[in-house]
């Protein structure tokens, strides 16, 4: 049976809303980036590449910790935001900040997947048929990589829901206020008497985590059946 | 429709030099595969830009160098009609029709959809999804969709390549009033003489990157003749037969043919190439060949060893082709006479 404590409940909630909200986000950046990616050639392609990648490979800690020095009272953006009272760092905006840079990749990965597979003559269609790019990019790229913006989406929700590194050195660990799952569940593991606790907590991760996949496949197999009419 | 066009264009190490100035609704545009005829056809529509150079559109600049013009594809109005039909997989066959017609100025809007439907008969079609139409569906689709967004000139880059033969001769007739009856010209481009005779009257001929002639299709047919695998082909459209002993017989100029492969009723296109027939200097007292037509030599060509012996029969044209040391021996002058024997099995028809 599970036991979960007023603040465990926060908990779950405050991580279904860092979740969503990076993974919200990060979504019109996300698709943008791979847009980039796909079907534009520039300079400096390959050092967007490496710096969009550069989550994927860097411990979280390293991520939070840039975070923090750039977020913080003495960091460029901090000093910043301060200067409109906006305070970011050990707040949820900081989680929500921490989740999207480590699973921004994720996302852009998946969304470029999507639109590597449109084929060029559609693009090339749509626009000698009178429309201008970005009318092509609404009409004809965006509805043709759904599929990869789904799976990125599910992703990223699913990857900043286990954040743990980035966010407990940028957003801290403060129950009620920053703490989410992963962090709840490292405070009970470090206590012998809290196994219950933590499993608890582990089994509600497993089921969010079992619930996105099926939704993920659920939506995924609506496309296709919408695709084979 | 008057087309200018003066362009270099370089990718990797493919240069395409094109210059040439063509009129005319129906126009060609040969070449082998690789010959540059794509490149030519993104250059024309503005999906790529020329290294430098000019193309003129009838009044209408759509790229000069000089001028530092280049109009998007999207205000060309230059509409493409793709070797694989590319419909939109996420749109029905509605809005795929619709879509540049949707975009077009309603001041430019001259077509009207359903008269599109009712010539392309794609009213069974409209309730369907793209994904469950066959390829000659699919590629009609395509044409009206193309036909809708009202272009000025319809590019048509290898339309019936990806088609069997049966499908591609019930798409020309389509492609062919589509253009005639809401006036749009179009450049046809094919690797294909046999396409390039039923759908142009001009043609550009382009190899490796140069536009080496202009020519039209039936000169084509006969510098082609004996490097190609067919022949000339003998285009014919016949109809109202009548059976008679298991063959058809048809009325043909002021005379009459006999074909095993007719059918009843409406026009039917046939091929006969330049190899299946068999010329005779006297009239041969028995023989098994069932046409036997006296005709007299108009005209003579020479096509690499072949010899093209342009006969009129019955106020029609036929093109044999024999070797040169048969014409010497035979003596075929213009206007002497021959017989000329055609089997019945050798008119294939072509829908």
């Amino acid at each position: 049976m599970l036991l979960l404590t007023p603040e465990d409940i926060q908990a779950i909630l405050l991580s279904l809303k860092v979740a969503l909200t990076a993974t919200i986000l990060s979504l019109p950046l996300g698709f943008a980036t791979a847009w980039l990616m796909v079907f534009r050639s520039f300079r400096g392609k390959m050092l967007l590449e490496v710096l969009v990648n550069l989550p994927l490979t860097l411990p979280p800690v390293v991520i939070g910790y840039f975070l923090l020095l750039m977020l913080g009272r003495n960091g460029w953006a901090g000093k910043f935001l301060d200067a409109w009272g906006i305070q970011i760092v050990f707040t949820w905006k900081a989680a929500v900040i921490a989740s999207a840079a480590v699973g921004f990749p994720l996302l852009v990965r998946s969304i470029r997947l999507g639109m590597e597979s449109i084929d060029r003559q559609l693009i090339q269609a749509s626009r000698s048929l009178g429309a201008r790019w970005f009318d092509t990019l609404l009409t004809v790229v965006l509805p043709l990589s759904i599929r990869g913006i789904l799976a990125g989406s599910s992703l990223m929700f699913a990857r900043s829901l286990g954040e743990f590194g980035a966010t407990i050195i940028v957003a801290g660990n403060i129950p009620g206020l920053t703490q989410t799952i992963p962090l709840a569940i490292y405070d009970y593991a470090s206590s012998p008497s809290s196994t219950m606790m933590a499993l608890s907590l582990c089994i509600v991760a497993v089921a969010i985590s079992v619930l996105v996949l099926f939704l993920h496949e659920m939506l995924g197999r609506n496309l296709e059946k919408k695709e084979s009419l | 429709m008057r087309l200018q066009i003066d362009v270099v264009k370089t990718q990797g190490n493919f240069t395409l030099q094109a210059a040439a100035s063509v009129e005319g609704r129906r126009t060609g545009i040969f070449g082998q595969s690789g010959c540059g005829k794509s490149t030519l056809v993104h250059l024309i529509s503005g999906l790529l830009q020329p290294d430098r150079g000019e193309i003129v559109l009838d009044d209408l600049t759509l790229f000069s160098s000089v001028k530092k013009i280049s109009l998007p594809p999207e205000q060309r109005r230059i509409a493409i009609v793709f070797q694989q039909a590319m419909l939109f997989p996420h749109l029905g066959v509605k809005a795929n029709l619709l879509y540049g017609y949707k975009r077009c100025n309603t001041a430019n809007r001259r077509i009207d959809p359903q008269a599109i439907i009712d010539v392309l008969q794609l009213e069974p079609l409209m309730k369907r999804g793209v994904n469950r139409l066959s390829g000659g569906e699919r590629q009609r689709v395509a044409l009206g969709r193309a036909v809708l967004s009202n272009p000025r000139l319809l590019l048509m880059d290898e339309p019936l390549s990806a088609l069997d033969d049966a499908l591609r001769f019930q798409i020309i007739p389509y492609l062919k009033s589509v253009s005639a009856e809401f006036g749009i010209p179009y450049l046809f481009i094919s690797h294909s003489v046999l396409e390039m005779q039923l759908m142009t009257d001009r043609i550009l001929v382009m190899k490796e990157g140069k536009i080496t002639e202009e020519t039209t299709p039936d000169q084509l047919a006969r510098n082609r003749m004996a490097g190609s695998q067919t022949g000339y082909i003998n285009l014919l459209t016949l109809k109202n037969p009548v059976m008679e002993s298991g063959l058809y017989r048809y009325p043909w100029g002021t005379g009459e043919l006999l074909i095993s492969n007719g059918q009843p009723g409406e026009s039917s296109l046939f091929e006969l190439t330049s190899r299946d027939i068999i010329l005779f200097k006297q009239h041969p007292e028995a023989i098994s060949a069932r046409n036997l037509l006296e005709c007299t030599v108009r005209e003579l060509f020479r096509s690499d060893g072949r010899v093209g012996v342009v006969l009129a029969v019955h106020n029609e044209t036929l093109v044999a082709e024999i070797v040169r040391s048969a014409a010497e021996e035979l003596d075929i002058t213009e206007g002497s006479t021959l017989f000329a024997a055609i089997k019945a099995s050798s008119f294939r028809r072509l829908n």
